[in-house]
C-alpha cells in the first residue's frame, strides 16, 4: 500500500518537474526543476530496489552535472527571454505535431501489452542473495564487458573531443614553467643597481617608453 | 578471472580489439610527442587500418555470435568493415596535404578517424540495440569533434554544433524506439526481438519508425537530412570527405542488419517506411542539388539523392535487393573518394576554393583532371558504361523483381533530373571560358584520384568480383 | 571478271586520290586555326567573281582572269589529280568499248556478284555487276563522255584553285553512275541513284561561294527528292509484292503482280500500274521531266563541263534507262506507258517552246536537253525501248558536244554568257564554231547526222504506237523537231554570225587550248557517225540480236516504223529546214524581226521566258505554303508546343522546384531539429491511421 502511493508521488512529482524544466522562465529555476526530478527518479529506483542506480544518479547527476549547470547558467548571463522570442511564433504548428505525437502515444499505450514470454526473456534474473551493487559488478566485468568497454571508448572519445576544441595553447598566455622558477638564483633574478639620489634611472625609463 | 580458453573465444573480435588499442597507442604517441609526431600518427593510423582490415579478411568466414549476440561476424559484416576501413583509411591519405595548407596539422584528426572508425565495426557486427546504440555514439561523437575541427573557423564550429544539437536529437529519438521495442519485446536482441515481435503492433511500428529516425538521420536520408549540407559545406573539406564515404557505409550496414534481422515479421512495415524516404531523398537529392553554387554542398545533395538510391535495394527487402544495397556502396565509395579527391585539388595559390564556378575551362588548363572528374561524374550520374551506371541497375533490378514498380520509375526519373546538375560541371569544365587554372595536384590525391576514375572506367569489364562477394555477403544476412 | 570491276571502280579510286589530295590542299593552305574563313577570302581574290545577277539572266559571270594566273598557286597535286582521275577513266572509257563489242555482239552476258550488302529478314540484297547490252550502251556512253570531259576540264579549269576537289567530285559520280548501270536490283541502283545525286548537289555547287550556285544546287537535290520519294514507293511495293528486288525476280514475278491490286485510299489500283507510276516519278525527277524539270536549268550554274556530263550525257538520262531497264514491267502496264508518253512529249515541246526566247547560252541548251529527254520518253511510252537507248546514244555525244562548244564559247568570252552581247563569233573562234554547227546539225536532225537517224525513229515510233497518246506524241515532237531546229539555228547565228555586240570581249577572244578542243573533235565524229553506224542495232532488224533479254520490245514496232507512209518520213527533216529558215530570216536577214514579235505579243514573249512561270507557280502553290507550315510546326509545333510543355517546361518547372526546396534549408537550427519531429509524426501518424498492415 505503501509502495504504490510513493510511487505515485515520485512519479507525478517527476513529470510535473520536468515540465517545469521547460516551462519556467528563469534558467536558474529550470536547472532546479531539473535537479527535483532527478531527486524523484531516484526515489523510483529505489522503490524498484535499485538503490546503486538510485545513489548514483545523486550522486552523478545531482551532485556534479546539474550544479555543473547551475554554474554555467550563472556564469554565462545567458538572456532566456531573448532566446525565447521567436517561441510564439512556432507555438501553433508545434502545438499541433506536439498534440498529435502525444495523442498517438497515447494510443500506443492503450494498446500495451507485455509480452508474455517477457519474464524468461529477460537475460539476466535479478540475484536476490547478494546485495545490488555486487549484483551489478559481477554481470559488469563479464557478461556485459563488451558494453563496458565500449563505454569507456566512448567517455575517452568523449575527453579527446573535449580537449581538441577548447585546449587552446595560447601565446599570449603565461604560463608556469616550474623548473625554470626553481632555477632561479640571485644571480639571474635580481639586478643591482646603484640609484643617485634625486635623479632616478633614466635609460631603464627611456628603454621602456621606446 | 579469465582462463586462456576464454580468451581465445574472443578471437573474432580481435580486430575491434586490436583497433581500440592501436588507437590508444596512437593517441599516447600524440600525446607525448606533440605536433611533430603528426606525420608519424598519420602514418601508422594508416597502417593500422589496413592492418585491421587485412584480420578482418582473415577472419574464419562463418557466422559467430558473441556476448549472447551482441557482436556478430559474418561475410556481411566483413564486407561492411572492409569498405569501412578503406573508406577511413583513404580518408587519412587524402586529408595530408590539406591538413598542411590548412595549418591544421593535429594528431588527434588520425586518432579520431581511428575511433570512429572502431565505432562503425561495432556498428557493422551490432547484434542488440545496446551494442547498436554504443557504436552509433562512438562513430557519431568523432564526427561531431571532427565536423569541428577547424575551431578557429566560424562555418566549422557552426556545422559542428548544428551537427551535434541534430545528432542528440536524433539519438533521443533512436533511444526511444529502443526503449518501445525493447518494451514490447522485453529483449534487445536482434533474434530475441524477430522471435518476440511476431506479426508485431501498433507500439512495435513505432518504435520502429523512432529506430528508423535515427538512423536515417545517419545515412542523411529526408526528411532528416537537414544537417548534411551545413555541415558538409561548413567541415574542412577532408573530413567532408570522411562524412561521405565510410560513416554512411556502416549506418547503412546496421539499417539493413536491424530491418532484415530484426523486424522480418513486419517487413511490410519498414518497406513503407523506407519506400517513402527512399523516395523523398532521391527527388529531394536531385531537385536541390541543381540550385547549389559551392561544389560541397552539391556533394551533399548528391549524397542524400544516392542514399535514397541505395535505400531503394533495402525497401526491396530481398537477398536482389541487399545485394544491390552492398555494391552501391562499394560504388559509392569509389566515386565519392574519387571526387573529393578532385574537390580537394581545386586550390590556387591564394588557397583553397569550393566554387562550382571556378571549375571553368577545366578541360584547358588540366585535361587530364578534367578527363576523369567528368568520368567521375559521368558515373555519379549513372551514365552506363561506368560503375555509377551498375550500382543503380543492382538497385533498380531488386525493386523490380519486389514488384516495386513505382519505386523504381521514380527512381530512374529522379537520377534523369540527378544528371542535369553532374552534367553542368561537365559542360562547365568542358565549353567555358577557363578560369585560372589549379596549382598542381598533390601526388596522394592524384594517386586516390587515378585509382577511383580508372575503377570506375574498368569496372564494367570485370565487375565480377564486387557482385559476387556482395551476393555472398547478402545470402548472409537471410 | 575483272573488266567490269575495273570499269566501275577505277573511277571511285581515281575520286578517293583526288579527294586526299584536295584534302591534303586544303589543310596545306589553311595550316590550322580558322579554315572556314580562310578558304572563302582565298576563294574570292582568285575564283570567278561574282557580279550582281542581271534581272533577266542569270548570274553572269565576269572572270577575274588575270588575276587568276599571278596570285596564289592553285591546290597543291592539282596536276597529279588530273592526271590520275583522267587517265583511270580513259582506261575505263577503253574497257567499256571493249565491253560493248563484247556483251553487245558477241554475247558475253555476265552477271558478278561482288559482296552482300544487305540481309534484312527477307530483305537479301547482294551488290552485283550486271552487264547486258543495255548496260554496255550506258557504260560506253558514261565513260567515254566522261573520260572526254575529264580531259576538257583540265583546260577549262585551269584557273580554278580547287582543281583536286572538282575532278574528286568528276570521278566520284561516274562512280555512282557507273553502279546505277550495272546494278543488279533496285537497291544497288537506287544507291547509285542517289549518289549521283549526291554528286550533282557537290558539283553545281562547287563555287559555293555564290549564293546563286549554292541555291541551285539545294534546288536540283530537293526536286529530285520529290521523284525519288516516288521511286522509293515503287521499290516498296514491288519489294512488298514480290518479296525480292532483284530484276530476275521481279520480272519474272511481273505477270503476278499485273494481276493484283493495291488498296490505297480507299481505292483498288492496279499494282503493277501504280508501281510502274511511281517508279517513272522517280525518273522524271531524274530526267527532269516536266512538273519536276525546273532544277535542270538552275543546274547550269556548276561549271560548264558538269552540265556537259551530268546535265547532258548522264545521269538526266538514268530516267530513261530506268524506265528501259524496267520494259518487262512497263510492257504489262500499258496506262502507265500512256502516261509516260505523255509526260515525255509535253516535256519535248515545253521545253522547246522555253528555249526559243532564252538568251543564256547555257540555258538554251540545257532546255533543249529537257526537250530531248522528253523525246526519249515519248519513245520509251511508245514501247520503242530500243529506239529511247538510241537517241540517248546520240544525244550522248552531241548534246555533251554542244555544251563542251558553249564551254569554249564561254571561255572565249571571258565567262560571258548571254548570247545578246556575242555575234561575230566565228571569226575568232572557228574551230568551236565548226564543232558547234556539227553539234546543232546533229541535234536538229541534219540528214545522216546522229541525230537525223534517233530523232526521226522516235518520231515513227510515236506516230505507228498503238498507244493511246500515240497521236499527240507524235505531233508534240514533230512541232519540237521543228522548235528544236529554229532555237538551235538562233544559238549558233546570235553567237557566230552577225556583229559583235561586245567588243571588248570580243577583241580579246580567243580560241580554247588543245586540250579542251580534242574532246570536242571526239565528240564531233561521235555526233557525225553514230547514228549511221548504230542504227542497225538500235533501230533496225538487227536489235534482237543486239539487245536480246536486255529490254522486252515488242518486235512489231519496228516493222511498222519501217513500212509508214513516205511523208512521215519526211515531215521531221522538213520541220527542220522550216525552222532553219525561220532563224536565218530573224537573225541573219531582218533582225528587227524578232525584237518586233516580242514588243507585238508581249503576254507570250514574257510567258516563255519566264519558263512558263512554272517557279512562280511552285513558289506560290508549293514553297510559300510549305514554308508557312514549317514555321508554324517551328514556332508553334515546336517550340510553343513541345518545348513549352516538354524539355524547356519540364526544366523550368524542375528549377522552380529546385528553388523551393533549397529555400527549406534556411541554416536555423531550430527548422531543421523540427523537419525532424514533423518527419516523424507524419510516419507516425501514417502508420496509425494507415494501420500496421
Amino acid at each position: 500500500m505503501i509502495a504504490p502511493l510513493f510511487f505515485y508521488i515520485f512519479a507525478s512529482l517527476c513529470i510535473a518537474s520536468a515540465f517545469m524544466v521547460i516551462a519556467s522562465k528563469n534558467a536558474v529555476h529550470s536547472v532546479l526543476f531539473l535537479i527535483l526530478a532527478f531527486v524523484n527518479a531516484s526515489g523510483l529506483f529505489v522503490l524498484l530496489g535499485a538503490e546503486f542506480v538510485a545513489m548514483i544518479l545523486v550522486v552523478v547527476y545531482v551532485g556534479a552535472v546539474a550544479v555543473l549547470f547551475l554554474f554555467v547558467v550563472m556564469m554565462l548571463d545567458v538572456d532566456f527571454t531573448e532566446l525565447r522570442e521567436g517561441f510564439l511564433q512556432y507555438l501553433p504548428i508545434g502545438a499541433v505535431v506536439g498534440c498529435i505525437l502525444l495523442a498517438e502515444l497515447l494510443l500506443v499505450v492503450g494498446a500495451w501489452t507485455i509480452a508474455p514470454t517477457m519474464p524468461q526473456s529477460i537475460t539476466t534474473p535479478i540475484p536476490t542473495d547478494v546485495s545490488n551493487t555486487m549484483a551489478l559488478g559481477l554481470v559488469l566485468y563479464t557478461k556485459y564487458v563488451y558494453y563496458f568497454q565500449l563505454a569507456g571508448l566512448v567517455l575517452l572519445v568523449a575527453m579527446i573531443g573535449a580537449i581538441v576544441l577548447t585546449l587552446q595553447h595560447r601565446q599570449s598566455a603565461k604560463r608556469q614553467i616550474a623548473s625554470v622558477q626553481n632555477a632561479r638564483n640571485k644571480a639571474t633574478a635580481i639586478e643591482i643597481k646603484q640609484v643617485p639620489s634625486g635623479q632616478g634611472i633614466k635609460e631603464d625609463i627611456e628603454e621602456k617608453v621606446s | 578471472m579469465m582462463l586462456p580458453a576464454e580468451l581465445l573465444s574472443l578471437k573474432p573480435l580481435l580486430p575491434e580489439i586490436t583497433l581500440a588499442l592501436g588507437g590508444m597507442v596512437l593517441l599516447m604517441i600524440g600525446a607525448y610527442g606533440g605536433e611533430r609526431a603528426t606525420g608519424v600518427v598519420n602514418g601508422l593510423a594508416v597502417l593500422l587500418l589496413a592492418g585491421v582490415a587485412g584480420l578482418v579478411v582473415w577472419m574464419p568466414a562463418e557466422k559467430v555470435a558473441l556476448f549472447n549476440g551482441s557482436f556478430i561476424v559474418d561475410l556481411f559484416a566483413r564486407f561492411m568493415k572492409v569498405l569501412s576501413l578503406a573508406g577511413s583509411a583513404i580518408a587519412i591519405l587524402m586529408s595530408l596535404d590539406y591538413m598542411k595548407g590548412a595549418g591544421q596539422r593535429r594528431f588527434e584528426y588520425p586518432v579520431l578517424v581511428v575511433f570512429s572508425t572502431l565505432g562503425m565495426l561495432v556498428l557493422v557486427s551490432a547484434g542488440d540495440l545496446i551494442a547498436l546504440y554504443l557504436g552509433l555514439e562512438l562513430m557519431s561523437l568523432c564526427l561531431y569533434v571532427l565536423a569541428a575541427f577547424h575551431r578557429e573557423n566560424v562555418r566549422a564550429s557552426e556545422a559542428g554544433l548544428k551537427y551535434f544539437v541534430l545528432g542528440a536529437l536524433s539519438s533521443g529519438m533512436l533511444l526511444y524506439g529502443c526503449s518501445l521495442i525493447y518494451g514490447f519485446t522485453g529483449t534487445v536482441t536482434f533474434t530475441g526481438i524477430a522471435q518476440a515481435a511476431g506479426q508485431g503492433g501498433v507500439g512495435l511500428v513505432f518504435g520502429l519508425v523512432f529506430l528508423f529516425a535515427g538512423l536515417c538521420f545517419k545515412v542523411s536520408a529526408v526528411p532528416f537530412h537537414m544537417w548534411t549540407p551545413d555541415v558538409y559545406e561548413g567541415a574542412p573539406t577532408p573530413v567532408t570527405t570522411f562524412f561521405a564515404a565510410s560513416p554512411k557505409v556502416a549506418a547503412i550496414a546496421i539499417f539493413v542488419r536491424v530491418a532484415i534481422d530484426a523486424f522480418p515479421g513486419i517487413a511490410s512495415q519498414w518497406q513503407q517506411i523506407l519506400v517513402f524516404v527512399s523516395l523523398a531523398s532521391m527527388l529531394l537529392g536531385a531537385f536541390a542539388a541543381i540550385g547549389q553554387t559551392n561544389i560541397k554542398r552539391l556533394m551533399a545533395y548528391s549524397s542524400i539523392g544516392h542514399m535514397g538510391f541505395a535505400l531503394i535495394g533495402l525497401a526491396a527487402g530481398t537477398a536482389e535487393g541487399v545485394q544491390g544495397v552492398l555494391v552501391y556502396m562499394g560504388i559509392y565509395l569509389v566515386m565519392t573518394l574519387g571526387t573529393f579527391a578532385a574537390i580537394m585539388s581545386m586550390r590556387r595559390a591564394e588557397g583553397p576554393v569550393e566554387e562550382i564556378a571556378d571549375l571553368a575551362g577545366l578541360s584547358r588548363t588540366n585535361p587530364g583532371m578534367a578527363f576523369f572528374f567528368a568520368m567521375l561524374l559521368f558515373s555519379l550520374a549513372g551514365i552506363p558504361p561506368l560503375a555509377g551506371f551498375f550500382a543503380k541497375f543492382y538497385v533498380f533490378l531488386a525493386a523490380i523483381q519486389a514488384g516495386l514498380y513505382a519505386l523504381a520509375v521514380i527512381g530512374v526519373l529522379a537520377s534523369v533530373v540527378g544528371a542535369f546538375y553532374y552534367l553542368r560541371i561537365v559542360k562547365l569544365m568542358y565549353f567555358d571560358d577557363p578560369a585560372q587554372a589549379f596549382v598542381p595536384m598533390p601526388g596522394m590525391l592524384k594517386a586516390v584520384f587515378g585509382v577511383s576514375g580508372l575503377l570506375n572506367i574498368a569496372f564494367f569489364i570485370y565487375p565480377a568480383p564486387l557482385v559476387a562477394t556482395a551476393a555472398a555477403a547478402a545470402k548472409s544476412l537471410f | 571478271m575483272g573488266l567490269f570491276h575495273a570499269i566501275v571502280f577505277l573511277p571511285l579510286i581515281g575520286a578517293i586520290i583526288a579527294g586526299l589530295i584536295a584534302l591534303a590542299g586544303a589543310r596545306a593552305r589553311h595550316p590550322g586555326g580558322s579554315a572556314a574563313s580562310g578558304a572563302e577570302d582565298h576563294a574570292h581574290d582568285h575564283g570567278p567573281h561574282i557580279h550582281q545577277p542581271l534581272p533577266e539572266h542569270g548570274a553572269v559571270i565576269h572572270d577575274t582572269h588575270d588575276e587568276s594566273h599571278t596570285e596564289g598557286p592553285p591546290a597543291a597535286g592539282s596536276r597529279l589529280a588530273e592526271i590520275i582521275t583522267a587517265g583511270l577513266l580513259m582506261i575505263a572509257a577503253g574497257l567499256s568499248w571493249y565491253a560493248f563489242v563484247s556483251v553487245g555482239f558477241q554475247g558475253n552476258t555476265a552477271r558478278i556478284a561482288v559482296l552482300n550488302f544487305i540481309t534484312s529478314g527477307d530483305l537479301k540484297i547482294d551488290w552485283a555487276i550486271r552487264v547486258d547490252s543495255l548496260t554496255a550502251v550506258m557504260l560506253v556512253v558514261v565513260t567515254t563522255v566522261s573520260a572526254l570531259v575529264h580531259l576538257y576540264s583540265i583546260g577549262y579549269m585551269a584557273d580554278d584553285p580547287h582543281r583536286p576537289r572538282f575532278f574528286s567530285y568528276l570521278s566520284l559520280f561516274t562512280f555512282f553512275m557507273l553502279s546505277l548501270v550495272t546494278a543488279d536490283n533496285l537497291v544497288q541502283m537506287f544507291f547509285g541513284w542517289e549518289g549521283v545525286g549526291l554528286a550533282s548537289y557537290l558539283l553545281i555547287g562547287f563555287w559555293y561561294q555564290r549564293p546563286s550556285a549554292n541555291a541551285a544546287a539545294i534546288k536540283a537535290f530537293v526536286v529530285n527528292r520529290v521523284g525519288d520519294f516516288g521511286f522509293a514507293i515503287g521499290i516498296f511495293a514491288l519489294f512488298m509484292l514480290a518479296k525480292s528486288t532483284d530484276f530476275e525476280t521481279i520480272f519474272a514475278a511481273g505477270p503476278s503482280i499485273a494481276g493484283r491490286n493495291i488498296h490505297v485510299f480507299g481505292h483498288d489500283f492496279n499494282a503493277l500500274t501504280l508501281i510502274c507510276l511511281a517508279l517513272f516519278m522517280g525518273a522524271m525527277g531524274k530526267s527532269a521531266q516536266l512538273f519536276l524539270h525546273t532544277w535542270l536549268p538552275d543546274a547550269m550554274e556548276g561549271p560548264t563541263p558538269v552540265s556537259a556530263l551530268i546535265h547532258a550525257a548522264t545521269m538526266v538520262t538514268a530516267g530513261v534507262f530506268m524506265v528501259a531497264r524496267l520494259s518487262p514491267l512497263f510492257e504489262m502496264a500499258p496506262d502507265a506507258q500512256t502516261f509516260v508518253m505523255f509526260i515525255g512529249a509535253s516535256t519535248a515541246l515545253f521545253a522547246a517552246t522555253v528555249g526559243l526566247v532564252q538568251n543564256d547560252i547555257k540555258r538554251i541548251i540545257a532546255y533543249s536537253t529537257c526537250s530531248q529527254l522528253g523525246y526519249m520518253f515519248v519513245a520509251m511510252g511508245a514501247g520503242a525501248y530500243s529506239v529511247g537507248m538510241f537517241h540517248l546514244f546520240t544525244h550522248a555525244f552531241f548534246k555533251a558536244l554542244l555544251f563542251l562548244g558553249s564551254g569554249s564559247v564561254i571561255l572565249a568570252m571571258h565567262h560571258e554568257q548571254d548570247i545578246r552581247n556575242m555575234g561575230g563569233l566565228w571569226r575568232k573562234i572557228p574551230f568551236t564554231y565548226a564543232m558547234m554547227t556539227i553539234g546543232t546539225l546533229a541535234l536538229t536532225g541534219f540528214p545522216l547526222f546522229a541525230g537525223y537517224f534517233s530523232k526521226d525513229a522516235i518520231i515513227e515510233a510515236a506516230f505507228v504506237s498503238k498507244n493511246p497518246m500515240a497521236l499527240y506524241g507524235f505531233l508534240c515532237t514533230v512541232g519540237a523537231a521543228g522548235l528544236t531546229s529554229f532555237y538551235s539555228w538562233r544559238l549558233v547565228f546570235k553567237t557566230f554570225h552577225g556583229k559583235p555586240h561586245d567588243h571588248h570581249h570580243y577583241e580579246a577572244a580567243h580560241e580554247s587550248p588543245k586540250v579542251m578542243l580534242i574532246p570536242l573533235a571526239v565528240l564531233a565524229v561521235g555526233a557525225v557517225v553514230a547514228g549511221y553506224l548504230f542504227k542497225d542495232v538500235f533501230a533496225g532488224h538487227h536489235i534482237h540480236e543486239f539487245f536480246r533479254d536486255s529490254i522486252r520490245q515488242d518486235e512489231g514496232i519496228i516493222d511498222a516504223m519501217h513500212h509508214i507512209a513516205p511523208w512521215i518520213g519526211f515531215l521531221p527533216t522538213v520541220m527542220m529546214v522550216v525552222g532553219f529558215l525561220v532563224a536565218y530570216l530573224f537573225y541573219i536577214r531582218s533582225p528587227q524581226i524578232p525584237v518586233n514579235l516580242a514588243r507585238e505579243h508581249d503576254v507570250l514573249y514574257r510567258f516563255l521566258l519566264n519558263k512558263w512561270y512554272f517557279d512562280e507557280i511552285y513558289d506560290f502553290i508549293i514553297v510559300r505554303p510549305l514554308l508557312w507550315i514549317g514555321r508554324l510546326l517551328w514556332k508553334g509545333g515546336d517550340g510553343w508546343l513541345i518545348d513549352g510543355f516538354g524539355p524547356n517546361g519540364i526544366s523550368a518547372r524542375v528549377l522552380d522546384a529546385s528553388r523551393n526546396v533549397v529555400r527549406l534549408q534556411t541554416g536555423y537550427l531550430y527548422h531543421y531539429a523540427f523537419a525532424m519531429l514533423i518527419g516523424a509524426a507524419a510516419l507516425i501518424t501514417w502508420f496509425s491511421f494507415a494501420g500496421p498492415h
